[in-house]
């Protein structure tokens, strides 16, 4: 890759993109063809997938695409997503932050709080989602498990993916309203400029080791 | 299979009326399995075989009288043997016919999530139209006397239909139709529960005082029903549930769940929108481009 441009910072290495957009595309399979069986107003996206029982066995292998890709970029991002002292006053200035006014609030490192729940947010849903969903795959596992814990992931397995829907939603928002940061995603780069008004003590950091480390 | 003769009046996965003008103005039909007059012959699982054209694989011994060991695919209905010593210390041979209860409430229809694939006649016979069948198993999931089975060959749920292809001729089911002993019977519920009244009376006569009629209001009763000698303990008949119901998990899932999860997801979004129009994006302008210059400079 050329390296960034003057007055741009690189954010995510190609690998990590790669990584990112595996998981994303994934996700949005995953999700679509697991709404297709949750409410019957839905059913027609079965038409994606080629039909309800292609639905039906393909939604646990493209969720495992998802779930081996999410543990490799975790490995990844997880360092820098643990909660610190500052993140929690940044929290309760989150209102400022969605006025736009980030001027009072702590400086962030390489993820803000809102950033780092979302992540831990994927983590537990994600986590449920594989175990239940492993009980629910009917076609290997469900006979091993007593019917009433296989009623129980079945609600569990829902609610946990609407929570996790939600949290995407809110993950593709945040990336809309932060004008910038999509390109992060896409390009590899932020600008300066970016750095600065978002994520000021990671552009420090960045400043103090002369050459940037890639992620 | 869809019959013209019998309208549907639930069918899953489907949120909007089904055709339903021809009710069932005669009374919904019901099967009565009269379990104190089964003698254990098989025969109804032979004619169950034959008119659905059903073979089973020829098992192993396993030890007991059930055969085959279980419901399956190819295997709609079963004799279960039971063998219970009563509080005065004689054995008593109590024998299930197993199948599908046929609820008036059905756990297999609420939970399956492929539009058309479970329905329920007017008549109220549940059946599984297996072109629909996507092959999930909720329908398991969702059964509170564990009688779906999906086969291994197509993976396909099936059960039996209360022979509702010779049902909606006007005949009786093949079970029925070959009993030996009388113990199963079929006709209208309200027939069949006054038929149960008299075999009730006359096993109460005979010192059965917890005989009864198994028609259980968890699932709002069902269309196949048991006279029972121990009406009490039901689970006595190879645990045969005392009170059947829908379980409260696959109520919530099936329920409140469904339309709550899109609300949540759709304000989320909407929430998201909202904040757009209303506040507006968060860009970077100029100045920051230059205050981080400054910055780079001075400490670097």
């Amino acid at each position: 890759m050329s390296e960034p441009k003057r007055g741009e910072i690189e954010r995510y290495a190609p690998a990590t993109r790669i990584n990112h957009w595996i998981v994303a595309i994934a996700f949005v399979l995953v999700a679509l063809s697991g709404l297709a069986l949750f409410h019957p107003a839905l059913f027609w996206l079965t038409s994606l997938f080629g039909g309800g029982a292609w639905t039906r066995i393909l939604h646990p292998f493209l969720a495992l695409v998802m779930i081996i890709a999410f543990v490799l970029l975790a490995a990844k991002v997880w360092a820098d997503n643990f909660m610190r002292e500052d993140d929690w006053t940044w929290l309760e200035r989150f209102r400022e932050v969605a006025r736009n006014r980030e001027e009072d609030v702590p400086e962030v490192g390489r993820y803000n709080a809102g950033q780092k729940l979302v992540f831990w947010l994927i983590v537990i849903c994600l986590v449920l989602l594989l175990l239940t969903g492993i009980v629910m795959w009917r076609a290997y596992f469900t006979a091993y498990f007593p019917i009433e814990f296989v009623r129980f992931a079945s609600v569990v397995h829902a609610i946990s993916a609407v929570v996790l829907i939600c949290g995407i939603v809110v993950h593709i928002y945040a990336a809309i309203w932060v004008k910038g940061s999509i390109r992060a995603m896409t390009r590899g780069t932020v600008t300066q400029g970016w750095a600065f008004k978002h994520h000021r003590a990671w552009l420090r950091a960045l400043n103090r080791t002369a050459a940037p480390p890639r992620k | 299979m869809a019959l013209q003769s019998l309208d549907i009046v639930r069918r899953s996965a489907t949120t909007l009326p089904e055709p339903q003008a021809r009710g069932a103005h005669t009374g919904e039909v019901a099967k009565l399995i009269d379990v104190t007059k089964c003698i254990g012959c098989k025969a109804c699982q032979v004619a169950c075989m034959e008119w659905n054209d059903l073979r089973d694989e020829i098992g192993t011994c396993t030890g007991h009288y059930d055969n085959p060991a279980d419901l399956s695919d190819q295997t709609w209905t079963l004799m279960r043997f039971a063998e219970y010593e009563n509080p005065k210390g004689d054995l008593e041979w109590l024998i299930r016919k197993d199948g599908c209860m046929h609820c008036a409430d059905p756990g297999c229809l609420k939970a399956c999530p492929a539009p058309g694939a479970i329905v329920q006649y007017a008549n109220g016979i549940v059946d599984f139209h297996e072109e629909n069948c996507i092959g999930c198993g909720y329908c398991i999931t969702g059964c509170p006397f564990n009688i779906p089975r999906i086969s291994k060959k197509d993976r396909k749920a099936y059960k039996c239909t209360l022979c509702s292809d010779r049902v909606s001729v006007g005949l009786e089911p093949a079970c029925v139709k070959t009993c030996p002993t009388g113990a199963i019977v079929f006709g209208t519920k309200d027939d069949m529960k006054q038929h149960a009244a008299e075999r009730i009376e006359d096993l109460k006569s005979r010192g059965f005082e917890h005989a009864g009629l198994y028609d259980p209001a968890g699932v709002g009763g069902t269309h196949v029903m048991y006279v029972l000698h121990h009406a009490d303990q039901p689970h006595l008949y190879s645990a045969l549930p005392d009170k059947p119901a829908i379980s409260a998990a696959v109520g919530l899932w099936k329920g409140a769940a469904k339309p709550l999860a899109l609300l949540a997801i759709l304000a989320t979004a909407l929430a998201g929108f909202l904040h757009y129009i209303g506040i507006g994006p968060n860009e970077t302008d100029e100045r920051d481009e230059e205050k981080a210059r400054r910055e780079l400079e001075k400490t670097s």
